[in-house]
């Protein structure tokens, strides 16, 4: 008996070190992160790495004053926001059209625009938007993230369409509804937390994008992925700047993050799982 | 929607039948398919980027798949704080990509970082991470590892908890061992969740780009040059878009070819 109780005691610690091992793991380099954005240069540069330090706040001054960040943060929300806006406009009734009307021909189109590398598409619209002067605007980056933006907002809410019930829909039809009626009446304001749910997921999609950013954008309209990029390369060594502008940069996405997370595989696996 | 994904697609094919530098006067010269041929039979950093690629998705695969499958098993548990736990399973793969690079990047410094100073805690020797030709594909596997294992847990974790439960009492029933019944249990039921969990991963490494850019920008030398860094490059460094275009249509090709043998998998799987 008394083995058997060990045995089980043993398993519940194998269980608790592995569990809590991983998300040390996991957890880490996001501590790293934030503690080094609160170091000196000279704490930053220590070897061993030093745990206990006097914070300071010198990096977020730094970064906000003179990298101006204020702009590219600016840039980088009316970018997510527009590319979601638009995204929206066009993808909520097409996802309708898809999750009623069994459209599987523009589900499988979808479905190989996640397939697709991104750069696919860059090489056309680079030329595209050098010919039209265009580049280095908010509406060629915008266009640029609705690649990855759209597919995306279609295929999540294709899948929380398709959670409305039809019947409630066809009750419509039979009070005298037209279609469009259903839709507005019915269908929209039941899928509405699922369309908020995307429309966060599409703004994390088009504020982490990088790529697009890095060829489309330039002095006028660069977004934070690429600004804090440029930073490691005018002044590799100062690692507290760096870590600085990545906390800026990382924690508003981890705070949609938690809003949404029930929704975060369904976006990230094209609504293929609802998780 | 057409017009923002077809088009595009379709102008890249078209442009790989040319002979085109973005930076010369003349316009695109048709060639047919030489850019294709030269790029199959001469080009000296194709085949190697594209074993390279390769190589880093099967191992990104298994790697992330493996970890995966153990820690869902892990968060399946009822345990004190579990929803907390799967909220913090989120965080990297949501996290800003090119910014986690970086932060890990300081991590892998060869001299004062953190990732070494735990080796040598250990009792073993110091890492070179990004800065060695040959360690550098696996400190970027590392890195993809950690940011994506996550969402595989998540998946598997989601197939795992709709698994019906007869099957598990019956062969505890039986007698079984915890370890037979993952193996002759959760596995089989387990097969068309975790293919797809390596469709979305294998999609993913396949085009992998924004951690190596930020970290390595393919380097030492050519030795994390993927083919997604190597048709950058070509693009938009040397601007030879007639080129990269051939190189762009083979590598889509690559990632809808291995999709397709997976989902052909799936299909046989059910």
């Amino acid at each position: 008996m008394s083995a058997h109780v060990r045995s089980r005691a043993l398993r519940a610690a194998a269980f608790w070190l592995l569990l809590l091992g991983s998300l040390g793991v996991l957890v880490f380099p996001f501590a790293w992160m934030v503690m080094g954005s609160f170091k000196t240069q000279a704490e930053f540069m220590a070897y061993p790495p030093r745990w206990w330090f006097r914070p300071t706040l010198d990096n977020y001054t730094n970064v906000f004053v003179r990298n101006d960040f204020l702009k590219f943060t600016v840039n980088s929300l009316i970018i997510a926001l527009g590319s979601t806006g638009l995204s929206l406009v066009l993808g909520v009734p097409a996802a309708y059209g898809i999750a009623r009307y069994r459209q599987t021909g523009l589900g499988m189109l979808l479905l190989t625009a996640r397939m697709a590398p991104g750069i696919a598409f860059l090489i056309p619209w680079f030329i595209l938007f050098s010919k039209l002067r265009m580049v280095d605007t908010y509406p060629a980056v915008m266009l640029a993230h609705m690649v990855v933006v759209l597919p995306l907002v279609i295929w999540v809410l294709v899948s929380f369409f398709e959670d409305v019930p039809r019947d409630l829909e066809e009750a419509g039809l039979i009070d005298g509804c037209t279609v469009l009626g259903v839709f507005r009446r019915i269908a929209l304001p039941l899928a509405r937390p699922g369309i908020v749910s995307t429309a966060i997921l599409g703004i994390i999609a088009s504020w982490n994008n990088f790529i697009f950013s890095l060829i489309l954008a330039g002095n006028s309209t660069r977004t934070l992925p690429v600004a804090i990029f440029n930073f490691v390369s005018y002044d590799s060594l100062n690692w507290g700047g760096l870590t600085a502008a990545s906390s800026i940069i990382t924690l508003p996405v981890l705070a949609m993050a938690f809003l949404v997370q029930k929704h975060i595989v369904r976006g990230l696996t094209f609504g293929a799982l609802k998780g | 929607m057409v017009a923002l994904m077809a088009f595009p697609l379709a102008y890249t094919a078209y442009l790989s039948l040319h002979e085109w530098y973005a930076s010369s006067v003349v316009g695109p010269a048709f060639v047919g398919l030489k850019n294709y041929l030269a790029l199959l039979t001469e080009d000296e950093r194709f085949w190697p980027a594209l074993v390279r690629t390769l190589e880093f998705t099967i191992g990104s695969v298994i790697l992330s798949v493996g970890f995966g499958f153990g820690i869902a098993h892990l968060l399946i548990r009822r345990f004190p704080g579990r929803g907390l736990a799967r909220t913090i399973f989120l965080l990297p793969m949501i996290a800003t990509p090119v910014a986690m690079a970086l932060v890990w990047m300081t991590m892998m410094s060869p001299t004062i970082g953190v990732l070494n100073y735990f080796l040598r805690s250990l009792g073993l020797p110091a890492s070179a991470w990004v800065a060695s030709p040959r360690t550098v594909i696996a400190s970027l596997l590392l890195v993809e590892t950690w940011m994506w294992t996550p969402m595989i847990t998540l998946i598997l974790l989601a197939g795992l908890s709709s698994l019906p439960a007869e099957p598990f009492e019956s062969a505890l029933v039986d007698g079984a061992s915890g370890w037979q019944v993952v193996w002759h249990v959760t596995l089989p039921l387990m097969r068309s969740t975790i293919v797809v969990a390596a469709l979305f991963r294998t999609i993913d490494a396949l085009k992998i780009f924004d951690i190596v850019y930020v970290m390595t920008e393919g380097g030492p030398g050519f030795a994390s040059e993927t083919l997604n860094l190597y048709v950058f490059q070509t693009s938009f460094k040397y601007l030879h878009l007639g080129y990269a275009s051939a190189l762009i249509v083979i590598f889509f090709s690559i990632v809808l070819g291995a999709s397709l043998l997976l989902l052909c998998v799936r299909r046989s799987a059910v």
